[in-house]
């Protein structure tokens, strides 16, 4: 644990830590010193803490490497150790983590740099320059947050992160707390950060569970310990019910049916939020969970056909939800779920390889997509901005009333034909849009091949999987088209589409870097001999892996199926756009099943009549009818103060009149002269009352004793 | 030991040194006042320190201990026996914590007779640390309701505009349990002829059915204190009416008095009786947890909120307690702590505001955060912390107890634990409910309100910086490093859960 032995070895396993004190430095630095720092300085020292952290992943990944893969665990300090509960901070560099810390620290230093860009024009827009600071203070935090859970040793050092960076992205979708997503006085935005908030501990009390269950059978809760336990004695039920309860804390971090509904709300948080939290890294934590709970998992089939059956059909839902969206981000959360959905049903089939392949693949596309809707969102900002202030009142009442409404940046029904004003964003949100779509060579066409021909070959074992995922796999490109051509092509239809601008290159350039990943991302696997780099370098931690051959037949497939839908939704989109105030032409078409995209099959509607309103009434009931009025008032009243009375009257009425009665004046008289308020006290109350019942307890007190 | 140099002593009685030199005090010399209990206060801190330094965290017995000879009338053999142990030097050290805390937080907003208030104050603190170290039944009844007292006043001559009314309640609900409390220990040490608790457990040897009832005796009175679920009725009332200072103090010792009540004398003198009311006392904690969450997020009163919200973290306590097994009992001895920690802070920066707006309806706030930074972050932390967010302290507490209630022998099901879990989400739902708004959210009306007034809403000075960073410094190193607060407790925890043990089989 000393730089001396790591100078002697060459190896860097001690600095561990440090993926998670860099950040934290970070932070401290800009509460501290931030206030009196520029904007430019706060953004830099918290891009160099999180840029520091990558640094280490990668000094981790090398040290790992050179060892030849074989796992490392870095004790730093004891936690809670109570008889056989040994809990420690203790920090494990295998290769499945440094895939995840490279991940994290790498698309999270990007997006550190961009929102340098973006916070300073939010910040603007909002008129609140203040909240620059607190914006990367809770960034840095996210990524320590993150570093503990993809690094920690045992399940309860996971749940540490796994809480954490939910508090940051409560904190973070509230960022702007005092307004909509339009940027009107409101608690919109601090209301989804509370949903995301608690929906995660609707799944964190299942983790909770199965942390439980896990100790109480395992007697630990160390990975290998808790593996090798479970090795030894393969309980069926046991780890059903672990991995189940498991499951439920997926659902909830990873946004999965049923409990994904947080994910879309969470679009209320800043741009670079939503790219780095809620698309790239947090939301993939619990696939992560699954591929390091794959001992577990791969005992008991129905298990992890349920994983995959969840995520087969999250996958398809979303996507369905996502083509009858018109706010930019809010077909990206929905594909977000949908893609995270075939992590999970990628992890639910065994494919751990293709989970955590498009877990990388989807953190540099999805980033890039999202950061890229910042931008033409800014984009039209600027555009609205411009008009506002740079003409008169013409442009201005033009810009404001659009239908009377105010104006939102983000609805792709204000947009059009952006690929003239924004020329680089538009090249890079289209190679974003064909790694999603699966488009061959981009990053996601070999990440969700491999699922597609995982799910396709273990058909037998998981029926159903593969074709809810080839069908949302159809939709993924059809809604991507659609974006694409309501976005960047056809005519403006607003004016302030027309005045949009692009955005500087502190936005741009780390885009660019992304951009490079969507398209050369496949490089980590590709499917043919020698060329399994991601497959072998997991193989250290999960075993034994088949290297799977491209199969022309899963591939052909899946790329006719997107070429088809990018096909069809020219035909809608493309060739005859839409115009301003036109609806969407799929309504036509489609009707009721459209409606049902549109409003997302109506879920949030049905979870406030099931859950929200009977919880709400539940609260009312207890709190006002049964505890106070009930149980406070007339309980209190009539029963307990009712019978003091009584019994006070019963014994002190023969026996006040003599000595109790002189010694209770004679303390109220001394009280009345020590005190005015004192004497209100002494209303009698305590003499009468109080006295007389130890009196009672005397007389009883001397038959006990006497009799 | 020389019995006026015993640490024990010494820390219980300081504060009456300043309760004597107040006496000489003019009243309408306010500074001096309150220079005099506060330094009290922090000399009885620091003496508490010295008596740390002195445990041998790795004896689970009693230690300092003192055992005068006190009163003998015919077969009463009743002894000034004073001692502390891993069950009880965490609350010695958090009652001598907290109050020069809470002192400093009355330096403005106690206006009135500040004299008394402080004499009653150290009073109190005396009876606390006597409640805590008493280990003889008589004096300890002695300490636990010299304590009635001075509370009584404080809630009734400093508190709000139904005063009265609720220190009569708390009067008359703690006074009700603890008479059944008395007979009990009379029973107790007149038939065993001992009043000493370490004499009795030695001894042992009571039928389990005498058990029964002497266990519901005292569980009475302590599950009023605590207050356990149905008989909560009087803590709304308490709290809300008492001043800041007294809530801090209420919530963050008084009510650990029950608690500890349960771990020092039920658990060890009656360990047949303990065993056999386990599972019905996991449910009534299982119930409070559930039902003190429930009703703390319908509530308008953000005081309100914040003592319901203590009887569901003192059912985690009491979970922890009755599953009888060392993780529950050392995460119920660690959760008595961060509930001080964090509910105290809580009441203290809800005074905070309170003394600013003059209200504590939950309509008028909002966005506060904007407005008082540094106020909106510390409460924040402490929000996290009593909704038990992992690497603060809340965590640690209920991580261990759900975990030893979820494996219990004496509980026998892990569906308590399991529905208490449910708690955990509960907890997100109301803390974070009141969070919202008082801090989120389009700045609230009560801003307006006080600009008519001729002020405007300024953030923390560093007086009320000071109060509070002392509890923040406690909730970041329980939460992170908890190993030195577990060795003190862990001994004596083992020693306990023997003597259950033996019980059981």
């Amino acid at each position: 644990m000393n730089f001396s032995e790591a100078a002697t070895s060459g190896l860097f396993f001690h600095l561990a830590p440090w993926l998670v004190f860099f950040p934290v430095i970070g932070l401290l630095i800009n509460m501290i010193f931030g206030g009196k720092m520029s904007e430019k300085a706060v953004g830099t020292v918290a891009s160099l803490a999180s840029g520091a952290a990558f640094v280490v992943s990668v000094l981790l990944a090398y040290s790992l490497n050179a060892v030849h893969g074989e796992l490392q665990t870095v004790p730093f300090a004891e936690w809670i150790h109570i008889g056989q509960l040994q809990l420690d901070w203790t920090f494990r560099v295998d290769s499945l983590s440094t895939v995840m810390m490279l991940v994290v620290s790498g698309v999270g230093t990007l997006i550190h740099i961009y929102a340098i860009g973006y916070m300073h024009e939010d910040v603007r827009f909002h008129d609140e320059v203040k909240r620059f600071r607190r914006f990367f203070v809770f960034l840095n935090l996210f990524i320590a947050m993150m570093m503990i859970l993809v690094s920690g040793d045992s399940y309860l050092m996971l749940f540490v992160g796994w809480e954490g960076v939910g508090l940051c992205s409560f904190l973070l979708i509230g960022f702007w707390y005092d307004f909509d997503t339009l940027g009107r006085k409101s608690t919109a935005n601090a209301e989804a950060g509370k949903k995301a908030f608690i929906a995660n501990r609707v799944g964190d009390f299942g983790f909770l569970l199965a942390i439980f269950t896990t100790f109480w059978h395992f007697g630990t809760l160390q990975f290998d310990g808790v593996f090798e336990a479970a090795a030894a004695h393969p309980d069926p039920y046991v780890i059903s019910a672990i991995t189940l309860f498991m499951l439920i804390g997926v659902t909830g971090k990873s946004a999965q049916v049923p409990l994904y509904v947080w994910l879309p709300d969470a679009m209320a948080g800043p741009t670079p939020v939503s790219a780095l939290i809620h698309a790239a890294t947090m939301v993939t934590a619990g696939v992560y969970l699954v591929v390091r709970s794959a001992p577990l998992y791969s005992v008991v089939h129905s298990a992890s056909y349920i994983v995959a059956m969840i995520g087969a059909v999250t996958a398809l839902f979303a996507a369905t939800i996502a083509v009858g969206q018109y706010d930019i981000k809010k077909v990206l959360a929905y594909s977000t779920i949908s893609q995270l959905g075939f992590m999970v049903a990628a992890v639910g089939t065994g494919a751990y390889v293709a989970g955590i392949f498009h877990l990388a693949a989807h953190a540099f596309f999805k980033a890039l997509l999202f950061l890229s809707a910042g931008s033409v969102i800014l984009g039209m900002e600027r555009g609205h901005h411009h008009l506002a202030h740079g003409h008169g009142d013409h442009a201005d009442a033009d810009a404001h009333h659009e239908d009377g409404e105010v104006f939102d940046p983000g609805d792709m029904r204000n947009m059009g034909n952006l690929r003239k004003q924004m020329p680089v964003t538009f090249w890079l949100y289209l190679a974003g849009t064909l790694a999603l779509a699966g488009i061959f060579p981009f990053a996601g066409f070999w990440s969700k091949d491999e699922i597609l021909l995982d799910a396709k070959l273990h058909a037998e074992h998981f029926p159903g999987v593969y074709w809810l995922l080839a069908i949302a796999a159809f939709l993924t490109a059809f809604y991507m088209g659609r974006q694409i051509w309501m976005v960047f092509y056809g005519k403006e239809r607003t004016e302030v589409a027309k005045h949009a601008q692009e955005s500087p290159p502190i936005m741009t350039v780390p885009l660019m870097f992304l951009a490079f990943l969507a398209v050369f991302g496949g490089a980590l696997n590709l499917p043919f001999e020698g060329f399994h780099n991601l497959g072998h370098w997991l193989e250290y931690t999960i075993g034994h892996v088949e290297d799977l051959p491209l199969n022309l037949g899963v591939a052909g497939v899946s790329t006719l199926l997107a070429l088809l839908a990018i096909f069809l939704s020219w035909l809608i989109y493309g060739k005859n756009p839409i115009k301003a105030g036109q609806p969407d032409p799929l309504k036509k078409a489609l009707g009721p099943i459209f409606t049902g995209m549109e409003n997302k099959w109506f879920v949030d509607e049905g979870y406030k009549a099931v859950v929200l309103d009977p919880f709400q009434k539940l609260a009312k009931f207890l709190s006002i009818t049964l505890d106070w009025n009930f149980w406070h008032d007339w309980f209190h009243e009539s029963v307990i103060y009712g019978f003091f009375k009584w019994l006070a009257a019963f014994l002190s009425d023969p026996v006040d009149m003599g000595i109790i009665n002189a010694v209770a004046d004679w303390l109220a008289d001394l009280t009345k002269r020590s005190s005015e308020s004192l004497r209100r006290l002494q209303n009698g109350f305590v003499r009468s009352y109080a006295l007389s019942v130890l009196l009672g307890v005397v007389a009883i007190l001397g038959y006990l004793l006497f009799k | 030991m020389d019995f006026m140099s015993n640490p024990l002593n010494v820390v219980t009685f300081f504060p009456l040194i300043g309760v004597l030199l107040l006496l000489f005090v003019n009243k309408e010399n306010k500074v001096l006042i309150r220079w005099i209990s506060l330094l009290t206060a922090l000399a009885t801190f620091g003496l508490s320190l010295w008596l740390l330094s002195q445990f041998q965290p790795a004896n689970p017995n009693l230690q300092l201990t003192i055992n005068e000879s006190w009163i003998q009338v015919a077969n009463w053999n009743i002894s000034y026996y004073m001692g502390v142990d891993g069950l009880s030097i965490l609350l010695v050290l958090l009652t001598a914590f907290l109050t020069p805390i809470a002192l400093l937080s009355t330096w403005s907003a106690i206006e009135e007779r500040e004299k008394d208030f402080n004499i009653f104050f150290l009073l109190l603190e005396a009876g606390m640390l006597g409640v805590f170290m008493a280990q003889d039944l008589f004096l300890f009844y002695i300490f636990w309701e010299f304590t009635l007292v001075p509370m009584y006043f404080l809630i009734g001559i400093w508190g709000g505009p139904q005063r009265i009314y609720a220190s009569i309640k708390f009067f008359l609900y703690t006074m009700a349990g603890s008479l059944l409390m008395l007979l009990a220990i009379l029973w107790l040490g007149i038939h065993q002829g001992t009043f000493a608790v370490p004499d009795l457990i030695r001894m042992g040897g009571i039928p389990a059915e005498t058990q029964i009832w002497l266990f519901l005796a005292f569980a009475i009175a302590f599950a009023i204190k605590v207050p356990m679920w149905p008989l909560h009725s009087w803590l709304p009332d308490a709290h809300v009416q008492a001043p800041t200072a007294g809530s801090v103090i209420l919530a963050g010792v008084l009510l650990k008095m029950g608690t500890y009540g349960f771990i020092r004398f039920n658990l060890p003198l009656f360990p047949k009786a303990a065993i056999h009311f386990a599972p019905m006392m996991a449910g009534l904690a299982v119930v409070g947890i559930i039902y003190g969450a429930i009703v703390s997020y319908y509530q308008q009163d953000i005081k309100k909120l914040v003592a319901y919200s203590s009887i569901s973290h003192l059912g985690f306590v009491m979970l922890g307690l009755f599953a009888l097994n060392s993780q529950g009992i050392q995460g119920g001895i660690l959760q008595m702590i961060n509930h001080g920690l964090s509910t105290g802070a809580l009441f203290l920066l809800v005074g905070m505001v309170y003394e600013q707006t003059h209200t504590r309806d939950f309509d008028v706030y909002g966005g506060l955060w904007k407005i008082m930074p540094v106020y909106g972050s510390i409460m924040l932390v402490v929000t996290l912390s009593s909704m038990g967010l992992p690497g603060l302290n809340g965590f640690v507490g209920e991580f261990t107890i759900l975990l030893g209630a979820f494996g219990s022998e004496a509980i026998g099901s892990p569906w308590f634990a399991g529905l208490s879990a449910i708690g955990v989400i509960l907890a997100a739902v109301y803390m974070l409910y009141m969070y919202q708004k008082i801090f989120l959210g389009p700045t609230g009306s009560i801003v307006e309100t006080v600009k008519e007034h001729g002020h405007a809403l300024r953030d923390l000075s560093a007086r009320e910086i000071i109060t509070v960073a002392p509890l923040l410094i406690f909730i970041f190193w329980i939460g992170l490093y908890p190993k030195p607060f577990f060795e003190l407790i862990a001994p004596a925890v083992d020693n306990l859960v023997a003597i259950l043990q033996a019980a059981m089989h």
